[in-house]
């Protein structure tokens, strides 16, 4: 059993307020990430949890204790540093056994401890080895071997893939996957890679500026975003946004007129709107459909072929609107296109940003990696039905 | 110590080689003049009085005849020994004093830090008769003069402000994330600076103390102002060949040589550990 409660943590640092009031709840052998962008405060959150950092206000419990005045050693966490902060001048075996080392466990049993994580992590060969003499990857796995082995309830996770490239974070990824089912652990995991936060969280906590913006499954953030905020950073390419006016609100949803004239009814509950107020519509790239006959045009301006896909950067107006389009479209530079989209598929924020509740839930918005891994138990209502479109 | 830090020639420019040469050829000429007057006094301490005052010259047959009358007057061992005790004594306490208080001042600052810094170095700006007076008249109701005790307090004062600054920026290139690390996996403070902090800035912490050593070893000013006999260093030994007989050219050289001895050929087998210390942060 390994849960974490926040409630109401605030830093301060000085003068500036750096997490701002955060509560939250980390359920047992759950994956949670903090994902958000660089400098919002997701180390800072990290690191008190840890106990390297003191909360200014607020109170950290884990497992039903108030941890605020236990030290970092006896919280029964383990961290994985984003520079791995192995000890250099000891060998891969010293590294992983240092803890125990410090509590006086005898040399033998240290050892036994030591090759059991050593075999979980595929660094047998590598014990006498110094960090110096190995590769990022390797020294990323000791690092997690030390935290294995000390046996935590919580695993803490600071961008713990940010210095690898590119193909060995993917495989990173699978691993650490892997090693939350195998461990049965709670993990916290701190990330600014939104794919890394989609990929393998359990639940996903997007901070902004020291506040919440708002926690869900990865499905739930992408298709019900609460903000304008998440609705920006969850997703890659970036979700568009075209302001539009707004002309009548009804059960069936909230009508607006198009850029180029045309409108649509977006399914979401508008009766708090006030006349006129400005809206936002969202659309994420992938669900922007080329169609002749689309209420909405615009002019190529850059084309980027992927392949299977084909990424089309359409100026319309003063925006640049990016399409997620097929593979094969025929397009080429400065080609005008029309494009429309399923109005289910569109997202409306008010003035403020807040994004208006969509009248349906998507089915998969429950769905957690959990439930991918164990088809039975998952709730899916069947594939998700592209609806009319405008 | 100088002849260490200028026997390695410039780096090497990669340009014309003419420029390289000239380069060289610069570096060498300072060496030398720097090197000259220590050379010279190597020399002279081989000579007989008469040749010592006579023209300068490089050509004449040497002599152990100083060293000789240098020995037979007085016990260079016995001054060699305070020399050795005071300035290893004084380096050890610094080292002691001077470890947890850089450690603070690097991984626990606060707003004062920097200024306490720079106050405690700007103490070493004040010339020292300043307060020679009330050190003086200190130590002699308390009994420390002419005592080792006593040389190992004032050096020890003396260097802190060098030492602590020089630890300070070692430790502070230190990565705060495996001290860090060495926290979650539940060392104390004292485990923290004893298994991590020191084994990683040891080069850092050689070379401050080879430093203290040689600031002890060379200091002149309070061990013949507080030493009379029993305490008193090589420095104080150099010096009482010069007053009493009139000047002995080549006696004094002799002894001269012989106080720097031990000194230059500890500079000289710790010069890779000394270089690798003042250049830690670079190469780390
Ligand atoms: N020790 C500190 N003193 C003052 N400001 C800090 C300190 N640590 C972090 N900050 C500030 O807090 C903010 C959040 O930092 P951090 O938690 O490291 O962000 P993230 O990990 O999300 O990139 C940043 O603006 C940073 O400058
Ligand atoms: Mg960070």
């Amino acid at each position: 059993m390994a849960t974490l409660q926040l409630s109401n943590i605030t830093k301060r640092f000085g003068d500036t307020e750096v997490i701002k009031g955060i509560d939250l709840e980390v359920n047992d052998r759950e994956f949670v990430v903090f994902v958000g962008p660089s400098g919002c405060g997701k180390s800072t959150l990290m690191r008190m949890i840890a106990g390297l950092e003191s909360a200014s206000e607020g109170d950290i419990v884990i497992d039903g204790q108030r941890m605020n005045d236990v030290g970092p050693a006896d919280r029964g966490l383990a961290m994985v540093f984003q520079s791995y902060a192995l000890y250099p001048h000891m060998t891969v075996e010293g590294n992983m056994g240092f803890s125990m080392r410090l509590a006086g466990v005898p040399k033998e049993e240290r050892r036994a401890k030591v090759l059991e994580a050593a075999k979980i992590l595929q660094l047998e060969p590598l014990l006498d080895r110094k960090p110096k003499a190995l590769s990022g990857g390797q020294r990323q796995r000791v690092a997690i071997g030390r935290a294995i082995v000390r046996n935590p309830s919580i695993f803490l996770f600071d961008e713990p893939l940010s210095n690898l490239d590119a193909a060995l974070r993917v495989q990173m990824r699978i691993e650490l996957a892997r090693l939350h089912e195998e461990l049965d652990a709670t993990m916290i995991y701190v990330t600014h890679d939104q794919i890394e936060a989609m990929t393998m969280a359990d639940k996903i906590v997007v901070l902004h500026d020291g506040v919440v913006e708002q926690v869900g499954s990865p499905m739930a953030l992408y298709h019900h975003p609460r903000n304008r905020f998440v609705a920006g950073f969850i997703g890659s390419p970036k979700m568009n946004f075209f302001a539009v006016e707004q002309l009548a609100v009804s059960s069936d949803g909230v009508v607006v007129r198009l850029p180029g004239g045309r409108s649509c009814t977006v399914p979401v509950d508008g009766q708090q709107l006030a006349d006129a107020e400005e809206l936002e519509l969202g659309i994420r790239p992938e669900h922007l459909l080329l169609d002749e006959n689309g209420p909405l045009s615009g002019q190529i301006k850059v084309l980027e072929r992927l392949g299977g896909q084909t990424s089309l950067y359409v100026q319309m107006d003063e925006l640049l609107i990016t399409i997620m389009a097929d593979g094969d479209v025929a397009y080429r530079v400065n080609d005008t296109v029309r494009f429309g989209f399923s109005p289910e598929r569109a997202h409306l924020f008010d003035a403020q940003g807040i994004a208006l509740e969509s009248l349906t839930q998507h089915p998969l918005a429950g769905l957690t990696r959990h439930d991918n891994r164990a088809p039975g138990q998952a709730a899916v209502h069947g594939a998700v039905s592209p609806g009319e479109q405008v | 110590m100088t002849t260490q830090r200028t026997s390695s020639a410039p780096p090497a420019v990669r340009s014309l080689p003419v420029k390289q040469l000239l380069l060289t050829l610069v570096g060498w000429s300072i060496a030398l003049i720097i090197f000259f007057p220590i050379l010279w006094m190597v020399l002279t301490g081989f000579k007989t009085e008469t040749a010592a005052i006579a023209d300068p010259s490089f050509i004449f047959s040497p002599t152990l005849e100083s060293y000789q009358a240098v020995q037979a007057r007085s016990g260079y061992a016995r001054f060699a020994m305070n020399s050795v005790v005071v300035a290893f004594g004084s380096t050890f306490l610094a080292l002691l004093i001077a470890i947890p208080s850089a450690y603070a001042m690097a991984f626990l600052p606060t707003k004062r830090t920097k200024g306490t810094l720079l106050w405690m170095l700007s103490t070493k700006m004040l010339p020292p008769v300043g307060v020679l007076v009330p050190i003086y008249l200190i130590f002699r109701d308390v009994g420390l003069l002419d005592t080792r005790t006593g040389l190992i307090i004032i050096y020890t004062l003396m260097n802190l402000p060098i030492v602590v600054w020089m630890l300070y920026t070692f430790f502070k290139d230190m990565p705060k994330d495996i001290l860090e690390a060495g926290r979650m996996d539940g060392a104390s403070t004292f485990q923290e600076v004893f298994f991590l902090l020191l084994p990683l800035t040891l080069p850092g912490i050689a070379s401050t103390g080879l430093l203290s050593v040689i600031l002890s070893w060379n200091e002149a000013f309070w061990s013949l102002n507080l030493t009379s006999s029993k305490a008193a260093p090589l420095t104080a030994y150099i010096a009482s060949f010069s007053s009493p007989e009139g000047l002995f050219w080549a006696k004094l050289s002799a002894a001269s040589t012989m106080a720097i001895a031990p000194i230059l050929i500890l500079g000289w087998m710790t010069q890779k550990q000394m270089v690798r210390g003042l250049t830690f942060g670079a190469v780390k």
